[in-house]
């Protein structure tokens, strides 16, 4: 058995302690905003917070977590009120959306970090993170916006 | 193929043809429990307790009709797009997409389809429902007035929409019902915020990947590694041994694992130990494919414009130019991996999957589980990119085959590696064109060989035993500009493996080569890009329009120091589009740090995703020019991975300007143009800095990305 917190839960679950954090969140868990892209940590789409740090969850063994905290998408807010998904939603930044989960979550690390990111800022959080659709545009300006919101 | 997708000329090239099929003629009244429900069509269900279900029958793939096809519905109904719900179609032959001939989302054409189609659905259930109030108050139905989804009487009685359904459903089915003029549009043509956009910022829009039945279990496939290989013996004794497997199945696209859980399926699948007969393609590569394009080029194709005489023309001219253009084959690399989940049973099946392609996938679902079609559910989910690649069905069959076997509900999911290595790649060209001047310097000849294998002849056959391929020869046959002799033939010649719809499909290609080459033409005529397109374009307005506006906009004739700009122009999908790039050189690379992009795209229904959608086009056409490459060895994809087949980042991106010019001609697509003129737009500008004319892509090749 590997105890896991995720999104402010213990649980628990009985599964090979190599296995992805990636596949124990949507397969045993059922948290299935977090998504599959590469498998390689080259596409972002898993992105989720370990002890509020983004990291791509396909590279994270669940043997390693411990008592870090998890937070996915569905834990970010409980009513889509966080400033990163306020934005989205005024930018209509999704497209597809396949990837918008992880855009999501580096997005809402980097403003814990950096609460005015500069375009520099902006690169660096994001290039982790690949959007096909090409969103990219709307995504910098509603990591601009979100800001603004967080800062009230 | 299922039989009733049967393309005609017509309906490939031909304008809007509309055909509103509705069944029977009184629309259907079902009851469910307490509620009862007035079907009047294919596409609206309007409950007693005042609910509205709009039956999507395109993919929301992230072009936005899960949004811009109800506002078509809600504009006649008189409701607010709020007050609709969305769900996805079934297959149908009620849903055929009439510019395509099947219920099919790509060529963007859903608007184009959908553009009278759903605003008369939207009509005839106001009708009815104005109609069934009318007569209860006992005054003209004409007298009537529909707010908000509530019907007014002249002397303000309301009645709500669910008040009147059970009277409605009574109602003949009006034969043809008036429909608003688009002047007095209050939702059609005003920027609406998407209605998946809240699904998609906390995770909660189900994903093909994310379907989970009660009892599933998960596959992970081992397909051939050379394209078009087979399984010759396999031993599975440790995938036996691995934790979690169920069965392996050895299917029509190669071994599935089963197992309780993906990364179970998955590991387990990679302790299988496959003989693999490598098939026909064992010994091909990029060389070989080259060559055969080159060697396919010698002699006539078949003919897609022919005006004047250009052979004629280009002998006895007084200066002829000539060039030779080369594609690389594409990966269309939807971030969500291909998908599909199969649950067989004796009587029937449920098949959910992202699917462009309802009916093809019922169609190949009810093949594999020896099922008629009719047995057969399809659920589409939304779709995790679509791109064209979900125009094929090739992920389907295993997944079938999978749950057939195991007798369970499977999840099939493609590993990153399986699907960059197992596309239907957008195909590669070789491509000649030839332009003559007279002694005047006046462009007299235009002749444009295009040499590649055809998409549309496996997948559509019947339309390329008629006829040229029309997809091959988008924006070629339709050359602009006003010159008396034009010449443009396509050369089908295959290269052993298949290729694939990829988005704005052969606008990609031939716009790059076309475009490229009319600057080639205003080099040698010793006149701007600009002069000289504008002069041969006098006949067309639209045209005229969009260069214009996109020449005044990025002034491109002052680039920033530094800085070059480039152009191109293109007519696609109905919509008129010119392009200018913005790039800089440093240390000999490529960057593109904004692209102007002016569209008419006639009058728009979302205009805010009309934006989104060159946006989009232009990073996905980006991603082509500058890195783009699938590789041949032996057989096998060389590329596996986003590390081996770079696309655009956020640290690539450019500033991008649209500019929608406001219209009242026909709608036209939006979802693809737009990445067809990224690549002559970026490569024009790389001349103007360099003198260097980049006659192939990517840019890698050049060295310039």
């Amino acid at each position: 058995m590997t105890k896991l917190n995720v999104n402010g839960n213990a649980v628990e679950v009985d599964i090979d302690p190599e296995t992805p954090l990636l596949w124990v969140l949507r397969d045993s868990l059922g948290l299935t905003g977090t998504k599959f892209g590469c498998g390689m940590a080259l596409c972002g789409a898993c992105t989720v917070h370990l002890a509020g740090e983004p990291v791509r969850s396909c590279q994270v063994p669940i043997g390693s977590v411990g008592d870090k905290p998890v937070t996915t998408i569905e834990g970010l807010s409980k009513d889509r009120s966080h400033p990163v998904q306020q934005a989205w939603i005024e930018h209509d930044v999704p497209q597809c959306g396949y990837c918008q989960s992880g855009q999501i979550m580096s997005a809402s690390a980097l403003l814990e970090s950096k609460p005015r990111p500069t375009d520099a800022d902006i690169d660096a959080a994001m290039a982790g993170n690949i959007c096909r659709c090409g969103t990219y545009q709307r995504i910098r300006a509603a990591i601009r916006r979100a800001a603004e919101i967080k800062r009230g | 193929m299922s039989a009733n997708l049967q393309l005609t000329r017509r309906q490939v090239i031909g304008g809007l043809v509309i055909a509103i099929a509705l069944p029977g003629c009184k629309p259907s009244h079902k009851s469910s429990g307490a509620v009862t429900t007035l079907a009047p069509n294919a596409w609206l269900r309007i409950g007693s307790d005042d609910s509205i279900t709009f039956f999507c029958d395109r993919a929301e793939m992230g072009q936005g009709v899960y949004t811009a096809l109800p506002m078509l519905v809600a504009e006649e109904l008189g409701v607010g797009l709020e007050r609709i719900k969305v769900e996805f179609a079934p297959p149908g032959d009620e849903y055929i997409n009439n510019l395509i001939g099947g219920q099919i989302t790509g060529g963007s054409t859903s608007i184009r389809d959908a553009w009278e189609k759903l605003r008369k659905a939207g009509a005839t259930a106001r009708h009815l429902l104005v109609s069934a109030a009318a007569e209860e108050w006992g005054v003209d139905a004409r007298s009537c007035r529909v707010a908000d989804g509530v019907i007014l009487s002249p002397q303000l009685k309301k009645l709500k929409f669910g008040e009147v359904v059970d009277a409605a459903a009574k109602l003949p089915l009006p034969k043809d019902v008036p429909l608003k003029d688009p002047s007095k549009f209050t939702l059609v043509g005003k920027a609406q915020r998407r209605k998946d956009t809240p699904a998609k910022v906390d995770g909660s829009a189900v994903y093909g990947i994310d379907v989970k039945l009660p009892g599933m279990v998960y596959a992970a496939l081992a397909q051939p590694p050379a394209l078009g290989g087979s399984v010759k013996t396999f031993d599975d004794e440790k995938a036996r041994a691995m934790p979690g497997f169920i069965a392996t199945v050895l299917t029509s696209s190669g071994v599935a694992v089963v197992a309780d859980t993906w990364w179970r399926a998955r590991k387990a699948r990679d302790e299988l130990k496959i003989d693999w007969e490598a098939g026909p393609n064992a010994s091909l590569n990029d060389a070989k494919i080259a060559q055969t394009l080159r060697k396919g080029a010698e002699g006539e194709g078949r003919v897609a414009r022919h005006d004047g005489d250009a052979a004629a023309a280009i002998k006895g001219a007084a200066r002829v130019v000539r060039a030779e253009y080369e594609l690389p084959l594409l990966a269309h690399a939807t971030l969500e991996p291909q998908n599909c989940t199969a649950d067989v049973r004796a009587d029937g099946a449920d098949i959910y999957v992202p699917t462009q392609v309802q009916q093809i996938a019922q169609a190949a679902a009810a093949k594999a589980a020896g099922l008629d079609p009719k047995q057969v559910k399809i659920h589409t989910t939304f779709l995790g990119g679509g791109f064209g690649r979900r125009l094929e069905v090739d992920f389907i069959p295993a997944a079938v085959e999978a749950s057939k076997a195991v007798k369970k509900p499977v999840k099939l999911i493609w590993t990153r590696e399986d699907d960059m290595t197992h596309d239907a790649y957008r195909p590669p060209a070789f491509d000649q064109a030839t332009g003559a001047f007279d002694d005047k310097g006046n462009l007299i000849a235009w002749n444009l060989h295009l040499t590649g294998p055809s998409i549309t002849a496996r997948m559509f056959p019947s339309v390329t035993e008629k006829m040229v391929d029309p997809f091959a020869v988008e924006a070629a046959a339709n050359y602009p500009y006003d010159v008396p002799n034009v010449h443009v033939d396509f050369k089908q010649q295959e290269i052993g493996i298949n290729v694939g719809y990829w988005r704005s499909v052969s606008h990609a290609l031939n716009c790059y080569v076309a475009e490229s080459f009319m600057d080639e033409l205003a080099v040698s005529a010793k006149k701007s890009p600009y002069e000289f397109r504008k002069a041969l374009l006098q006949k067309q307005p639209r045209f005229l329009k969009v260069l214009d506006l996109a020449f005044k906009e990025s002034h491109f004739n002052a680039p920033l120091r530094g800085h070059y700009h480039g152009l191109a122009v293109m007519e696609g999908y109905g919509t008129y589009m010119a392009q200018v790039a913005d790039i800089s050189l440093a240390e000999g690379k490529v960057k593109v740090h904004r692209i102007y992009c002016v569209a008419d795209c006639g009058m728009q229904v979302n205009p805010d995703t009309v934006v989104a959608q060159i946006e989009s086009s232009v990073i996905f056409g980006l991603s082509a020019l500058m890195w783009g490459e699938i590789n041949i060895q032996n057989g096998r994809v060389q590329q596996t991975n986003f590390d081996g087949y770079k696309v655009a980042r956020m640290t690539d991106a450019p500033r991008i300007d649209a500019y929608v010019i406001d219209s009242t001609e026909a709608p036209g697509g939006i979802g693809e143009p737009a990445t067809a003129l990224v690549a002559p737009a970026v490569c024009n500008a790389i001349y103007t800095g360099t003198g260097r004319r980049i006659r192939s892509l990517p840019l890698t090749r050049h060295r310039l990305s």
